[in-house]
């Protein structure tokens, strides 16, 4: 992109002449007070237990004492039968690569297939998967968990036994994977039909079978839209309390940090030094990966949302 | 204490680790059949490698148990009795249900309109801006973080201290002894603590309101802006006939997707109130219903209501999506 386009040149003349200074200014001052309230979580994350809970966090600017004890002791110091923030981290990397991985893979299969293959009922199901989208994950919540507990019996068939995997990070897993799916398959589809025609024809013609054309073909061309569900699904299992919390059936091995969070808040025994050093830690990660990949994530929102 | 956590986490990463390793050998094998097998079988094959997966884990993860959540909505706590519309008439009668119905429409109305329309005003004051992605960035930053994390960093704002002698720490409140006003309770004062609870998605919505608006913005071919303001029209009069009209679509589609998102809420809720104090939403009690109460039929009474209030939105998407396709 060396050359402007003929637009955007005159889009940048048009810039210089219009731009108002007083719209710059109002949309500075919004920036400001979106960020003040994360900024002032970070500013009291950093400041001992004692200037925390005697004066406003804005105090720190003119008598700036930092302290790291609170992450120390949230991080690495339990309380009572609750275990470290730091195993609840791991727990939420735990439930989140494989939360990750397997939705898109299948959802990369199911999209190739609705896109490439031609068969009776195909529509069908593209809306219907289409539709499932917007089913409230609060519709499914406890037939899903009966399911894992029981398995699925009726009458004296048993069509799927009780797994005995409660409790561990398997049902989790599994019900991000099948919450992600509706979304991942829509958006790798409408990215994969807008591979020509003529280069799967191309390939079917060189004798190329419908998997290794999906190794060779499929697989490259679909990495960029592949990084923005990524990025996607991420955030969402990262940042989900509901799934973890009830399909983590309350243990606490398997419990992210969005569940020991909110716990903290509700017992109200934690003071704000260890609340706000907690969610610090909990808003970290998305916050580094929506900086450094804010672009793929924006492309992902605007492939889902604005159409055509 | 380091110990007894690497103890508890050596398992875990175990489980981990031989979950993705058997993930990745289970397709392998699956492409290794399917591509040595012969012609015909493929034809077979692919389906059911490719679409198989996905088509099950939806038809057993998500269509049966909401049919079944269905017919739990007609039977009794426990699901043993079919009780009718019992559940139905409990949800719409009993007083503090209506409470609930009531402030989740006060949420479906207003984080749409609201997040929509400040994301719509800062698409529109940034669209001619230099170096406007710092203060874009900044705005969208909420989207990244969980509710939970939202609800820590609100309730802090929002901190209330009950003893007049010590200082307040939290921003508003200081705030408002600084201009002589007396501190608020936030969280507390029903019916406006809703409305506390309410700004919190609408600071998490308005980014991604801007983002996509902004984007269509960027689509509004550049003649039809010049021609406007060669006719004169203010940045105003501009706005309203040429730059909306022309993003229409786009944004019905960022207020149903906030719609949807803010019908399911139910974490905001449950961090900074409880749902107490009369600022519980439909999700919220879903939850308390079918996991504290165990009362499975209103429980998916609750979940079901929540499935009608987006039977419109899904409707009207599946239709745009249809004229998309036959337009192509």
């Amino acid at each position: 992109m060396s050359t402007l386009t003929p637009s955007a040149t005159r889009r940048k003349k048009a810039k210089d002449i219009f731009s108002s200074p007083l719209a710059s200014g109002a949309a500075v001052v919004i920036a400001i007070l979106w960020t003040i309230p994360t900024f002032s979580l970070l500013v009291t994350s950093i400041r001992p237990e004692t200037d925390i809970n005697s004066s406003g966090w804005w105090t720190f600017f003119t008598n700036p004492n930092i302290s790291f004890e609170n992450y120390e002791k949230v991080l690495f110091v339990g309380t009572g039968v609750n275990p470290p923030m730091f195993q609840y981290f791991f727990n939420s990397l735990a439930v989140t690569i494989p939360s990750v991985i397997f939705p898109i893979t299948l959802a990369v299969f199911a999209a190739y297939a609705l896109a490439w293959f031609e068969f009776r009922g195909r529509d069908f199901i593209f809306f219907s998967i289409f539709a499932l989208q917007v089913v409230p994950l609060q519709l499914t919540l406890v037939p899903l968990l009966q399911l894992f507990a029981k398995g699925l019996v009726i009458g004296d068939t048993t069509l799927i036994p009780a797994l005995g995997i409660t409790g561990t990070y398997i049902p989790i897993w599994i019900a991000h994977t099948i919450f992600g799916l509706p979304l991942a398959i829509f958006l790798l589809h409408n990215f994969l039909r807008q591979i020509p025609r003529e280069l799967v024809e191309a390939a079917r013609v060189d004798g190329a079978n419908w998997f290794t054309m999906f190794t060779k073909i499929v697989l490259p061309l679909s990495i960029p839209a592949i990084a923005s569900f990524l990025i996607f699904q991420f955030l969402w299992v990262w940042n989900d309390l509901l799934v973890g919390l009830t399909f983590g059936a309350g243990s606490k091995s398997v419990a992210p940090m969005t569940v020991r969070l909110a716990e903290m808040v509700g017992t109200r025994g934690s003071g704000w030094e260890v609340l706000t050093a907690g969610a610090f830690v909990s808003i970290v990660v998305p916050l580094i990966v929506f900086f450094a990949l804010q672009r793929y994530f924006v492309r992902g929102l605007l492939a889902g949302s604005v159409k055509g | 204490m380091r110990n007894t956590l690497w103890e508890t986490i050596a398992p875990n990463l175990t489980l981990l680790v031989i979950s993705l390793a058997a993930f990745a050998a289970v397709i392998y094998a699956l492409f290794l059949i399917g591509s040595r097998a012969s012609v015909r079988w493929q034809g077979w094959l692919r389906y059911g490698i490719f679409l198989g997966p996905a088509v099950l884990l939806l038809l057993v993860g998500l269509i049966y148990p909401a049919l079944r959540t269905l017919w739990m909505s007609f039977m009794d706590k426990t699901s043993e009795n079919f009780v009718g519309f019992d559940n139905y008439l409990w949800a719409f009668t009993i007083p503090e249900i209506q409470i609930v119905l009531r402030n989740t429409i006060l949420w479906v109305i207003f984080v749409p309109l609201v997040s929509t329309a400040i994301g719509l005003a800062i698409a529109y004051m940034t669209d001619r801006m230099k170096r406007a992605s710092v203060i874009k960035s900044l705005i969208f930053m909420p989207m990244a973080i969980s509710f939970v994390g939202a609800s820590v960093i609100w309730s802090f704002v929002y901190n209330f201290e009950p003893n007049e002698n010590k200082p307040e720490i939290g921003l508003l409140n200081a705030i408002a002894r600084g201009v002589g006003i007396e501190p608020v309770n936030f969280l507390l004062n029903a019916p406006w603590n809703t409305f506390f609870l309410i700004a919190v998605l609408i600071w998490i919505q308005t980014g991604f309101a801007m983002v996509i608006l902004s984007a269509a913005m960027k689509n509004v071919p550049e003649e039809v802006v010049e021609a406007a303001m060669l006719d004169g029209a203010s940045n105003w009069r501009r706005f309203i006939r040429v730059t909306l009209p022309m993003i229409r679509g786009t944004v019905v589609v960022v207020l149903t997707t906030i719609t949807i998102a803010t019908l399911k809420v139910f974490d905001i809720v449950r961090t900074m109130t409880g749902g107490n104090f009369q600022t519980n939403v439909i999700a919220n009690e879903m939850y308390a219903q079918s996991f504290r109460q165990l009362n499975y039929g209103q429980g998916s009474t609750l979940a079901v209501i929540l499935f009608i209030g987006v039977i419109p939105i899904i409707w009207y998407n599946v239709r745009q999506l249809r004229l998309e396709r036959t337009e192509r």
